[in-house]
């Protein structure tokens, strides 16, 4: 029985993966079909996973194991609840208050994470002597990394014209900006590419077993 | 009145979280923790409502006939039974309404929730994923065209990057000596990849961290309400 269910299951990511690559000859209904139920299976996944990994253990099972020593997170239970009542036109300026807490929150965090993180460990980390390293390569790597840096930011310096030595060395970084988008660019096709081989190779071995 | 006790609420946690940085003792550290925790919530009961908007988006599709309005269909019914699969049976590491499903985990292997995601969820992911590497290709022809300086920086990095991180570009500058080691394709890409673009990453983070630090304090005094429809 297992044995026809897993064949059942390869046959319909065969017809799933299949019905998203007849996009490439046009806009038709299989990829329609396969794009909606995409849409709702992973709408559904991502409820499923919210209720089981976030509020049922951080508030049903608290409020239902003891509610009055967890009182306390009623609070958040009712901001939860005035957050879903945006759906109605009419109660939608009850969702402020826990959309406040959530913006609020979310601001402190990213304030001092983007601080710690962002600018400060990549500054630091940029502060470098060049004249130190082993190497000849490593050396003029650190000076690309110095000048890179201090002219790239000074390409997103947007309160001055960037003309005459800024605009120079506006210039310069965004020669940088351009190898990293370069770099990052060819990455990311690497990537798709490999998804794309992993998908064939799922078609004709799993399915079609013409390759082992 | 109705902006004013919102704008205060994100001032007082905005603050809070700030303050409890500095000042890693009680009672702050307890309030912090229990705040993160109450965020957790309301951002799962975010969740919840933007699945709620999706239905509800799609219900007014099927009631008006709107333009496509058949495949909603298809997105409502899969909706409710991979919802309804999770509810009942669970998933693999959680038990649902009606237990572990154990006469599903013996006929299929998995439970119905598991089965759904491995077998037409990861894979329609997947396929829509590498359906961008068609894509990515005509975009990277236009892109590609080297007319300018920039353009044609963008070219040669991707192009080096690309050849460097396969068996192909490492074969093409095998003849090379010894002494021009350093213009092998490999060597060159990890060059690019830990030098000039470690720059010019480096650049944007700092850039975007200083964006995102002024944009987090303009929430926090309440400058930014765009939010709350951006009422004074």
């Amino acid at each position: 029985m297992i044995e026809f269910w897993t064949s059942f299951g390869i046959w319909l990511g065969a017809l799933s993966t299949l019905a998203i690559w007849s996009f490439l000859y046009k806009d038709n209904p299989f990829y329609k079909v396969a794009e909606q139920i995409f849409v709702g299976i992973s709408a559904a996944y991502w409820l499923v996973y919210t209720i089981y990994n976030i509020l049922i253990p951080n508030l049903f099972s608290k409020l239902i194991a003891d509610p009055v020593a967890n009182w306390i997170y009623f609070i958040p239970g009712i901001l939860g609840l005035m957050m879903i009542l945006r759906i109605i036109p009419k109660f939608e300026k009850l969702s402020f208050y826990p959309l406040s807490l959530l913006i609020g929150t979310t601001a402190g965090i990213s304030l001092l994470r983007f601080l710690k993180s962002d600018v400060l460990t990549q500054t630091t980390a940029t502060m470098l002597n060049p004249f130190a390293a082993t190497s000849l390569t490593v050396t003029i790597g650190q000076i690309i990394i110095i000048i890179g840096t201090i002219t790239g930011l000074v390409y997103f310096y947007f309160s001055k014209k960037h003309e005459g030595f800024i605009g120079a060395n506006a210039r310069v970084g965004i020669i940088f900006l351009m190898v990293s988008f370069g770099a990052s660019f060819g990455y990311t096709v690497m990537a798709r590419i490999s998804l794309l081989i992993g998908r064939l190779q799922f078609i004709f071995g799993d399915w079609l077993h013409l390759i082992k | 009145m109705n902006y004013i006790i919102p704008l205060i609420i994100t001032f007082l946690a905005g603050l809070l979280m700030l303050v409890a940085e500095f000042i890693p003792h009680k009672p702050f550290e307890s309030i912090v923790s229990e705040l993160e925790i109450w965020f957790m919530i309301i951002s799962g009961f975010a969740i919840v409502l933007g699945q709620l908007s999706l239905l509800k988006m799609n219900f007014f599709k099927i009631k008006y006939k709107s333009e496509g309005w058949k495949y909603c269909i298809v997105t409502l019914a899969s909706f409710f039974i991979m919802l309804l699969v999770g509810i009942f049976w669970g998933t693999e590491s959680h038990a649902g309404l009606l237990g572990q499903g154990k006469v599903f985990v013996d006929s299929i292997g998995v439970k119905p929730f598991d089965f759904i995601f491995n077998n037409i969820y990861q894979h329609l992911m997947a396929a829509m994923f590498s359906l961008l590497a068609f894509f990515i290709a005509s975009a990277a022809y236009r892109a590609f065209i080297a007319r300018t300086l920039e353009s044609s920086l963008l070219l040669v990095s991707a192009i080096i990057v690309m050849l460097g991180n396969t068996s192909v570009g490492s074969s093409l500058t095998s003849f090379l000596p010894q002494s021009l080691n350093f213009l092998h394709l490999p060597n060159l890409s990890k060059f690019i990849m830990d030098y000039p673009n470690l720059a010019g990453q480096r650049a944007i983070m700092i850039g975007a961290g200083l964006g995102i630090i002024g944009s987090s304090l303009r929430i926090i005094l309440g400058i930014e309400r765009s939010w709350i429809g951006g009422k004074k």
